[in-house]
């Protein structure tokens, strides 16, 4: 019992920060229908600008980590200008193979830029875990679940609250329609991307210093953000959050009692049950069949 | 490109070890031949169903794998006390053995991963290679895991008068691969020829409309992934005793990419297209190594796909055959993309 509470936690922490990544992929499908291949990439991104500010730089950890987010911003709305704007119009297969060039040549300017070798991110925060009754946790792992659950709920305010929220949601409804009434969908798109790609590199922020920040972390986090939307129904933004916490606590309670060997392979196996079983999904869409 | 070209073609391949016998370009030519002979069957699913299929080096890694532990053998436990023990068989049988199993495994996929289009299906390709590259890293009692399969034995042959015999020289194996490449050439142009790639191309312009006159989509779907992963598991035992060891790296989504990038430089959709942008492909890296970081190739195989799909998006064999002049105007009065580049 102590076993699953602790699981039970680890899984919560873990799925905080998945749902952070899905919900930028399934946002930036949702209005733009673009597969975006170069989250993992910009995961990846968050976390070398979170090591670079802090180890080389010298800089506040809790700044880093604002400044490698606001980073992650500017280079996702570059991608969208330099990249996607011109191939607006373009059929979906198209824009998932040059959004498969842009991840490759970002994946392997990272491994230029920064070496083969992992590096570990120096934190203000202890090695001594915080022991509550049955359970454990470090205290990075506890700050890190509070900054997705504050970033998530963040997020949800700009899209309910704002008038970009707003603009953003008539968009991701019907972006023809949403463009008669005056949104700039242009901006919009822009902007969806840009936001999408800060919460990814604020996810590779935040787990960097947790794990250990290599070049190709990102290529399993990228899938794993895949498998999250999936579950969740791609463009389904409250799916994205259920499907985050799923596949954390598929892989946390997975890896604790059937195989830790295996463990990486639940949630695509899950992916892979759900739609043998259900194609249409956990979260009905008409889109998904035909 | 007409049928004479073709056979020209493939006859001055076949003569190039006789007439410049260098064994480093033989070698190279070698490796560019077996992911030409991956392309080819890739281009079956992407650019004749149209169907984005991103999992495709999942076929090369088993077929790898299965040639490479049927003749190397093994003994492994089923559960319940069980083993299941299969002695060293000769290469052929390594060869036929990855044929069938990528070929069950393309029907398995088939059948599960086209109840789904678009980016769904693309996404559960990625992951069916993702999850068989974990099994060969975990499974170590069969796979030996990261530790890879070692001592894998070379080609042989049956040879009029000599009986069977290794194919130790480069010049051997060269035309070996060239053997095969042609066969499954042809079996692709067959197909796409006959009413299964007729229905293909249909349910790739119009899945509504050709469903309409009663083609049945996932039956020729799955016809054509079934296929396809038979000709990517031959060329993955062709790897398997070239390279004579294999590992779980076999299953990287770069390999899928890699021959991704040749069907569509060269022209998805178009016979030749494979084997053009897989010479390009091919040979490129080698002409850079040593001049450049691999990382440096790779970002080129990044950049050339962004600009590909900006301004050559159907690939050079189309834009070369509307550049020709009208030779063949009945040809090229067809609308179907079918016809381009054939033949």
């Amino acid at each position: 019992m102590d076993q699953a509470l602790q699981h039970l936690v680890n899984g919560t922490v873990l799925g905080g920060t998945y749902a952070l990544l899905g919900i930028g992929l399934t946002l930036i499908f949702g209005v733009m229908r673009v597969v975006n291949f170069t989250h993992g990439e910009l995961y990846t991104f968050g976390a070398y600008m979170t090591y670079a500010l802090v180890s080389l730089l010298q800089l506040d950890f809790f700044l880093s980590l604002l400044l490698a987010t606001l980073l992650g911003v500017a280079l996702g709305a570059a991608i969208e200008v330099l990249l996607l704007r011109p191939l607006r119009g373009a059929d979906i297969d198209s824009v998932m193979l040059a959004m498969i060039g842009a991840a490759l040549v970002l994946q392997n300017a990272a491994m230029w830029a920064w070496g083969g070798v992992a590096k570990l991110v120096p934190t203000p925060f202890g090695g001594t875990p915080l022991v509550l009754g049955p359970v454990s946790v470090m205290p990075l792992r506890l700050f890190v679940l509070g900054v997705a659950c504050a970033l998530l709920l963040g997020f949800w305010l700009l899209l309910e609250r704002t008038r970009a929220g707003i603009a953003m949601r008539a968009t991701f409804q019907d972006s023809e329609t949403a463009s008669l009434m005056g949104v700039r969908v242009g901006w919009v798109s822009t902007a969806t991307f840009a936001i999408g790609s800060g919460l990814a590199a604020a996810a590779g922020a935040l787990l960097g210093p947790v794990f250990m920040v290599s070049p190709t972390m990102g290529d399993l986090v990228g899938l794993k953000a895949f498998a999250i939307v999936i579950l969740g129904g791609l463009g389904n933004l409250p799916g994205a959050v259920i499907g985050g916490f799923a596949l954390g606590y598929v892989e946390e309670f997975g890896g604790g009692f059937v195989s830790t060997e295996y463990r990486d392979a639940f949630g695509f196996l899950l992916i892979i049950l759900v739609l043998a079983i259900r194609p249409q999904g956990l979260v009905a869409l008409k889109e998904r069949v035909g | 490109m007409s049928g004479l070209v073709g056979w020209a073609f493939v006859l001055a391949m076949a003569l190039l070890p006789v007439v410049a016998p260098d064994p480093y370009m033989l070698a190279v030519l070698t490796s560019a031949g077996i992911f030409i002979i991956g392309a080819i069957s890739l281009n079956l699913l992407l650019g004749y169903t149209g169907q984005l299929s991103l999992g495709h080096a999942a076929f090369f890694g088993l077929g790898a794998y299965a040639s490479a532990l049927a003749s190397l053998g093994f003994d492994i436990g089923i559960g319940f006390g069980m083993r299941l023990r299969l002695e060293p068989q000769p290469v052929y049988v390594g060869f036929l053995s990855a044929i069938l199993v990528a070929g069950v495994f393309g029907w398995l996929l088939g059948r599960l991963a086209f109840r789904i289009r678009g980016a769904y299906f693309v996404i559960i390709t990625i992951c069916f290679a993702q999850v068989l590259r974990m099994l060969a890293l975990n499974w170590v009692e069969l796979t030996q895991g990261p530790m890879a399969l070692v001592g894998i034995p070379p080609f042989s042959l049956w040879w009029p008068g000599q009986g069977v015999v290794d194919l130790t020289s480069k010049a051997q194996t060269y035309w070996l691969v060239l053997g095969v490449g042609v066969l499954a050439f042809l079996v692709v142009r067959q197909i796409v020829h006959s009413r299964i790639g007729r229905a293909l191309v249909a349910l790739r312009e119009n899945e509504t409309l050709a469903r309409s006159v009663g083609i049945r989509a996932t039956h020729y779907l799955v016809i054509a992934t079934v296929v396809s992963a038979g000709i990517a598991g031959a060329a993955g035992s062709l790897f398997a005793h070239y390279v004579r060891i294999v590992d779980p790296d076999v299953f990287l989504f770069i390999y899928t990419v890699t021959m991704v990038i040749m069907v569509i430089t060269g022209g998805k959709g178009t016979l030749w297209g494979p084997v053009v942008g897989g010479l390009i492909f091919g040979l490129l890296p080698d002409m850079l190594r040593g001049s450049a970081r691999p990382e440096a190739q790779w970002i080129a195989y990044g950049a050339a796909m962004i600009l590909l799909v900006m301004f050559l998006p159907r690939g050079i064999v189309p834009a070369v055959a509307a550049w020709l002049p009208a030779r063949r105007p009945a040809t090229q009065a067809l609308p179907t993309p079918v016809r381009e580049g054939v033949g």
